[in-house]
């Protein structure tokens, strides 16, 4: 039973339809990557499970009781107001609220779990800093501990490589991986290549959504499915994304790999 | 000096104003710390000149101005939270409009009423020698007010300023907080107007936050900070204006003003000398 349902939905900001007809459903455990161009719809669409974001057409059904499940969310920018007089501590700690009933009577297993996460993201010395002399990466790091703290079932991540550096991106993947085990994740990401090697299954999304059951993926298939991103990074000698980034020596990638060289001659 | 500060104590409306600006400066602490980390100060600015025009129907109507400034000043500040949730407005332009519109209701209405309009330069300028008892009894319950729903709701107030969207993600009851606050926000100023004025009142609610926000960088200090700098300010400028006999709103901005100058020169010596022994290490 999937733990929320799109059906035929269309979103959209004031007279601008960004997404139309989408069905797409999100079962527990999966592990969803969406790609598809910038303005194509993807951030729309995660408002729209976030309930940020209320639907022109078509229904959202939340399967438990029909309420929204608790959600985890790392927002893309994380140019929030960098002097407002806030803690990590504290950010951390908001992230389970909605389990505190917006209370805010925090215990001191609460407290203990924001250490255990900040640690978990290398940042357990930062714990007591305003956030005012952090880095970008840093600051993402902060976010994503807010967004797993609670141990939500669904865990929503906007371009969660933007900021964060070569050495943590590899660290962040294993983390999600782990975190799978325990909570169903959608990723937004443009970074085609690094993220295939990680998801399970891949939604593309371009005005339509085209739900792709495998984390391998080709160019024609992008092609076919209105979704026009490259696999391929354009240097000196031409080589695919997916090649560089493979961690394990999974043979599936080697399909892509192949296949876009082909596709590179063919230039 | 003494003697002469022993016997104006003795005065009922000495007391009273020292009193006013206690609580005002509990109310303000408080709701100006929200303002300012918020950076609502132009908003505060604009909801503070739209009372204006409800005082000067309530003069036309014959009504109790501060109830005309409350209703005028509540109904701006909704309207302006309103459109910022439910629309793209550009904020700041409407919030121009609605200050300078504000103040021209007011002195039209005024103009139009039958007669002379006494206390109108006590709203523009303040008094706080003349505040009445049941001025007191207002802002007192107010200054109680805000320290309740300040104390039950600390975390949740802080969660909703620092990110909207994600406490919102989170089912959070985002409108009503920014509803019950903005309405905060606007009664805490039309109260303040009766002691310092129209034009004077935005200090009350920046000045001392500002000066607080030197020292800290926590919420919960910078509240409590900014009470003590508030009533540090404000019971100094009152001495100072009666004994200059100046007017007392402005010696209070004075005074704030100085103490943040202070504070600041202050801590610039802090930061030289801890960057010299961190080089001298």
């Amino acid at each position: 039973m999937p733990i929320v349902e799109l059906r035929d939905v269309s979103a959209g900001y004031a007279d601008e339809i960004i997404l139309k007809d989408i069905n797409f459903s999100v079962n527990p455990f999966d592990f969803i990557g969406i790609i598809g161009p910038n303005g194509g719809g993807k951030t729309t669409l995660v408002k729209l499970i976030l309930g940020l974001l209320k639907p022109l057409r078509g229904e959202i059904i939340w399967q438990e009781n029909g309420n929204r499940v608790p959600i985890g969310y790392l927002p893309q920018s994380t140019d929030n107001d960098r002097q407002f007089p806030v803690t990590v501590n504290e950010i951390v700690l908001s992230g389970l609220m909605s389990q505190k009933r917006f209370t805010g009577r925090y215990t001191g297993k609460d407290r203990k779990r924001v250490r255990n996460v900040l640690e978990l993201m290398g940042i357990g010395h930062l714990g007591n800093r305003n956030i005012g002399g952090l880095s970008g990466g840093q600051m993402q790091r902060v976010f994503l501990g807010r967004a797993i703290v609670s141990e939500p079932q669904l865990l929503i991540l906007d371009e969660p490589n933007t900021f964060v550096d070569n050495s943590f991106e590899h660290d962040l993947y294993e983390l999600l991986k782990e975190l799978n085990s325990k909570m169903a994740i959608l990723m937004v990401s443009h970074d085609v290549g690094t993220i295939t090697s990680y998801v399970k299954t891949i939604a593309c999304v371009n005005r339509n959504l085209h739900y792709h059951q495998s984390n391998i993926i080709t160019q024609s298939q992008l092609e076919s499915y209105n979704c026009p991103i490259q696999l391929i990074t354009h240097g000196q000698v031409p080589h695919t994304v997916l090649g560089d980034h493979i961690h394990s020596d999974d043979h599936i990638h080697s399909d892509g790999h192949n296949h876009n060289h082909d596709k590179n001659h063919k230039h | 000096m003494i003697e002469q500060l022993t016997g104006l104590i003795g005065y009922q409306f000495f007391n009273n104003a020292l009193l006013a600006a206690l609580l005002a400066s509990i109310a303000c602490g408080i709701i100006g710390s929200y303002i300012v980390i918020k950076r609502m100060v132009f908003i505060s600015g604009g909801i503070t000149h739209a009372s204006f025009g409800g005082i000067g129907i309530a003069y036309f109507l014959g009504l109790n101005p501060v109830l005309g400034a409350a209703v005028f000043s509540i109904l701006a500040a909704l309207g302006i939270e309103w459109t910022s949730i439910k629309s793209n407005v550009r904020e700041d332009s409407a919030i121009g409009i609605l200050w300078s519109f504000g103040m021209a209701i007011g002195i039209i209405f005024i103009f139009m009423t039958p007669g002379y309009a006494p206390n109108l330069m006590s709203y523009l300028f303040g008094s706080i020698l003349t505040v009445s008892v049941t001025d007191l009894w207002l802002i007192g319950i107010l200054a109680v007010a805000l320290i309740i729903i300040f104390t039950a709701f600390y975390h949740l107030i802080l969660f909703v300023a620092y990110d909207e969207e994600y406490a919102r993600s989170h089912k959070a009851p985002v409108n009503l907080i920014k509803y019950l606050m903005i309405s905060l926000v606007a009664l805490t100023i039309v109260l303040n107007i009766r002691l310092v004025g129209i034009i004077l009142v935005i200090s009350f609610l920046t000045i001392p936050q500002s000066t607080a926000n030197i020292f800290t960088k926590r919420f919960n200090y910078i509240i409590i900070l900014s009470i003590v700098f508030g009533i540090v300010g404000s019971v100094g400028g009152l001495f100072l204006s009666y004994f200059y006999n100046i007017p007392s709103g402005a010696t209070i901005i004075f005074a704030f003003v100085v103490i943040f100058i202070l504070s600041k020169l202050l801590k610039m010596t802090m930061v030289k000398i801890s960057l010299r022994k961190q080089f001298n290490n």
